[in-house]
């Protein structure tokens, strides 16, 4: 529930980069149900703190799947609990790039190691919103917010690179403008067995308004920095995406897809199962026997 | 001089086996039928450094592991140095001759290593100690004998050398005059037994409630426990798995205990600390999960390897903002196996995160306890939601049964204050009413059970934890010297049943050894109102016997005289 809760206080700013990104995950869900026959209820959304992790209080009624809004950063270790303790749920995470790539960074690269299948959905806008504007990882150098009056220091940090670089099985770009496209690819990515990131630019119109940057303005020769990624890249390619990753603009699709992807939950039945002989309780307690 | 009690402790440096002999030995012993307990403590790296177990063997149950030293084995100078002061008058050093010491105490050179060699194997070595041994208290040689024919059985040469050391360290020990009487025959308990330490008690206590998913990530002295469970918390529908920090342990448990499973994560001190966040979110979206935190010494890194009960109060409170966690503290070996099934009982039952309090001391040492009970406390499972979707997941002012993902009644788990449907709020009415149903649910966990003695003194003493054994011992030996002084003991210590906090508020003192600084225990019962003191030790060791008999007089004397408080 919520959008007609009364007591549920949480709004968006107008033109929020975060209603496209909540309408095209509603999309994907329910194209997925419908593919696969699963009920909503086996969706679980693993939201983050900030403004983003809000989305998962914005369903309807029977529209509502499972969520978790749990504590900051920590998104990716909950999406742990809830995949490896019932891997037959479909679970996607929800996230700011404050929340994912500061203080949750830590919990990226291991989950890459692991495959983890497991969708997130990373609503990028280069700044801390809901604690009104400071400087998040992918701002970018020398801008100026609350927390960096005199310019940021840092050289901002490019996502897609650092999803690559860390092993993720399947890295996408996208733009909350264009809410279709998105729910396409995420629909591509919870099919995929394994540990899947789609960086959707996802702008703050209050604190870092980068629409124009990204869609340019004919009006005032703004060339935009959004791209469909060309047909002819091959998604298995790494150093191709890495390529894509690394150039210029902001790039729309798939740009890596690991081809022989095997998600954690079947790493253990293919290679612990076979090895293990279970015991019960009291055959334990057997061995202890003087 | 007929013995019921000998103490021995092996001293000297890692990696010269010190662990093993002690193990050894207090197997033999309890094979046999008598009452053991070991107790290990060593210094935080793996080769070298000084290090020893400790060795109680009894013809009666053990309760703590001994204030002085029978015998003495020392495998180098720096032990035998460390250690003599603790050699009781009548007591005896055994020393291996690789090194000279200036023997004013009584002393037996042992040639160990050549002893060993002559029986056939240098490996052999703990067996011509362990002969010794049975010398000085003049035990049977069969014993051992039998020991060593059972345990390697069908392996004939390894039988006939440890058999020759055993007897070659009997003969050397003869040659000399020392003996410290006999050692009376065991009376074998009745039923059973088990020869086992507390980490693996426990661990399989969290197995009997039905453990299902365990995240964990080493760390002193709970690895153990997370050592068994990814070698046995494995299969369909199970899960047990090394995590890149506590904070991803805690969370990691959290999602599972949402998605249905018995959750469970065991750690130290530093990683309770990590695990701060994410308890509090537990507690306020109402999330089954068990979290052992089996204490050494604090605050940070701390004292790795020594015991302390000093985590009390943060256990109760690891997390900022209104909460108070449940928390159980084993005392003993065979508690620390039942209290893993009352650990998970009651993060079922209440549907919220509860912290088991083990220490050091009861980690890591072995002890013969009767074969648990595996009917005495039923594995119990939380309430589940079986309706439609649509469900008011936190309406009302009391626990509601909780929808698993998968089945109807998607709600959100909120860690923001939230209305029934877990939706973020901030209205003042939602906050006083969630804030009084999440603490309103810990009354369903008062009926725990406590043992009560003397209950008509206005004095009694109460003990928790690991305390327990040493105080016990004290109280005993203060009862049969005629002092008039009751005994309280649970390890259910928050929320305290129900009747023993009304028995203890009729108390004019009770007294609670505890090893911490602060007094942690008492000073929480004193916010009840029960006029509660501590008798505290910061040593990173156990209470000795007779240092609490002493303290615990004296409080009383001082009572006695009127003094209220020290």
């Amino acid at each position: 529930m919520s959008a007609k809760n009364p007591e549920y206080d949480f709004k968006w700013c107008p033109g929020c980069g975060d209603f496209g990104v909540r309408r095209a995950l509603e999309w994907a869900v329910e194209e997925r149900g419908e593919r696969t026959g699963e009920p909503i209820y086996n969706n679980v959304i693993v939201a983050g703190i900030g403004c983003s992790g809000n989305l998962v209080h914005l369903y309807e009624g029977e529209q509502q799947p499972y969520g978790i809004h749990g504590i900051h950063g920590r998104t990716l270790p909950i999406a742990l609990g809830v995949k490896m303790g019932r891997p037959d749920l479909n679970v996607i995470v929800v996230a700011g790039d404050g929340d994912f790539l500061s203080i949750g960074q830590e919990h990226i690269a291991p989950q890459a190691a692991r495959n983890l299948d497991i969708t997130c959905v990373i609503m990028d806008n280069g700044v801390y919103g809901l604690t009104k504007g400071q400087s998040s990882p992918t701002g970018e150098q020398n801008m100026v917010t609350n927390s960096t009056p005199y310019g940021k220091l840092e050289v901002g940090l490019n996502p897609l690179q650092f999803f690559l670089s860390v092993g993720v099985s399947f890295v996408a770009s996208a733009f909350s403008g264009k809410p279709r496209d998105m729910a396409k690819l995420m629909g591509q990515a919870m099919d995929h067995p394994g540990f899947s990131i789609i960086n959707v630019q996802s702008p703050c119109t209050t604190y870092n308004d980068t629409f124009e940057m990204l869609k340019g303005s004919k009006n005032k020769g703004i060339e935009p920095a959004l791209y469909d990624i060309p047909e002819d890249h091959d998604p298995t390619d790494w150093n191709a995406a890495l390529e894509i990753a690394r150039a210029d603009g902001v790039p729309v699709g798939i740009l890596y897809q690991e081809q022989y992807s095997q998600p954690l939950h079947q790493r253990i039945i293919d290679t612990i199962h076979p090895q293990f002989q279970a015991k019960t309780v009291p055959e334990m307690l057997e061995a202890f026997v003087l | 001089m007929e013995r019921r009690d000998f103490v021995v402790r092996f001293a000297g440096e890692g990696g010269q086996g010190v662990v093993t002999a002690a193990e050894f030995l207090a197997r033999a012993a309890a094979t046999v039928g008598y009452h053991v307990m070991t107790f290990a403590t060593f210094p935080s790296q793996i080769k070298g450094g000084p290090t020893y177990t400790q060795v109680r063997i009894s013809t009666d149950p053990v309760l703590s592991s001994g204030d002085e030293i029978d015998v003495l084995v020392a495998l180098n100078l720096e032990a035998y140095n460390n250690h003599k002061a603790e050699v009781r008058e009548d007591g005896v050093v055994m020393y291996d001759t690789v090194f000279e010491i200036d023997a004013e105490t009584r002393a037996l050179g042992v040639p160990i290593e050549v002893l060993a060699k002559e029986a056939g194997e240098a490996r052999s070595a703990n067996m011509v100690i362990l002969g010794a041994l049975a010398h000085l208290v003049n035990m049977p040689k069969e014993y051992f004998q039998d020991f060593v024919a059972e345990r390697f059985k069908g392996r004939d040469k390894v039988v006939d050398f440890n058999t020759k050391a055993l007897e070659l360290g009997r003969l050397h020990a003869a040659t000399s005059e020392f003996q410290l009487g006999s050692l009376m025959a065991p009376i074998r308990p009745e039923g059973k037994q088990i020869l086992i330490k507390g980490n693996d008690a426990l661990s399989i206590g969290a197995l009997q409630a039905g453990v299902d998913y365990y995240v964990g990530y080493p760390i002193s002295p709970a690895t153990p426990i997370f050592i068994f469970m990814e070698k046995n918390l494995v299969g369909p529908g199970r899960f047990a798995y090394q995590a890149t920090s506590e904070i991803e342990s805690i969370t990691a448990i959290i999602g599972a205990g949402y998605a249905g499973k018995k959750a469970m994560t065991a750690t130290a001190g530093p990683g309770f600390t990590l695990m701060s966040e994410g308890l509090g979110l537990a507690w306020m979206a109402e999330i089954p999960c068990v979290v052992v935190d089996v204490q050494r010494g604090g605050p940070a890194t701390g004292l790795p390897t020594k015991t302390e009960q000093s985590d009390f109060q943060t256990a109760l409170h690891p997390a900022h903002g209104d909460s108070k966690l449940p928390v159980i503290a084993p005392g003993t070996i065979e508690e620390c196996f039942y209290s893993a099934i009352h650990a998970f009982n009651w993060a079922e039952r209440y549907q919220g995160p509860v912290i088991l309090l083990s220490e050091h001391m009861m980690a890591e040492r072995s002890q013969n306890i009767p074969m648990p009970d595996l009917d005495l406390v039923p594995p119990e499972t939380r309430e589940t939601y079986t309706g439609d979707n649509g469900y008011l997941r936190y309406d009302g002012a009391e626990l509601s049964a909780m929808p698993i993902p998968g089945s109807p009644g998607a709600y959100v788990a909120n860690g923001s204050e939230h209305d029934s449907y877990g939706d973020t709020t901030h209205l003042a009415e939602r906050h006083v009413q969630m804030t009084e149903r999440r603490f309103g649910k810990l009354k369903l966990l008062e009926d725990g059970h406590y043992e009560s003695e003397g209950t008509d003194s206005p004095i009694a003493i109460m003990p928790w934890g690991g305390s327990k054994g040493p105080g016990r011992e004290a109280w005993e030996a203060l009862i049969a010297s005629g002092q008039s002084i009751g005994w309280y003991y649970t390890m259910f210590l928050h929320p305290l049943p129900a009747k023993l906090l009304e028995e203890l508020l009729q108390k004019e003192l009770v007294i609670v050894p505890e090893l911490n600084y602060l007094g942690q225990f008492s000073s929480y019962l004193r916010t009840y109102g029960i006029r509660a003191e501590s008798i505290t030790q910061y040593t990173g060791l156990p209470f000795k016997v007779s240092v609490l008999e002493e303290r615990i007089t004296k409080r009383v004397e001082a009572h006695g005289r009127g003094v209220v408080r020290v």
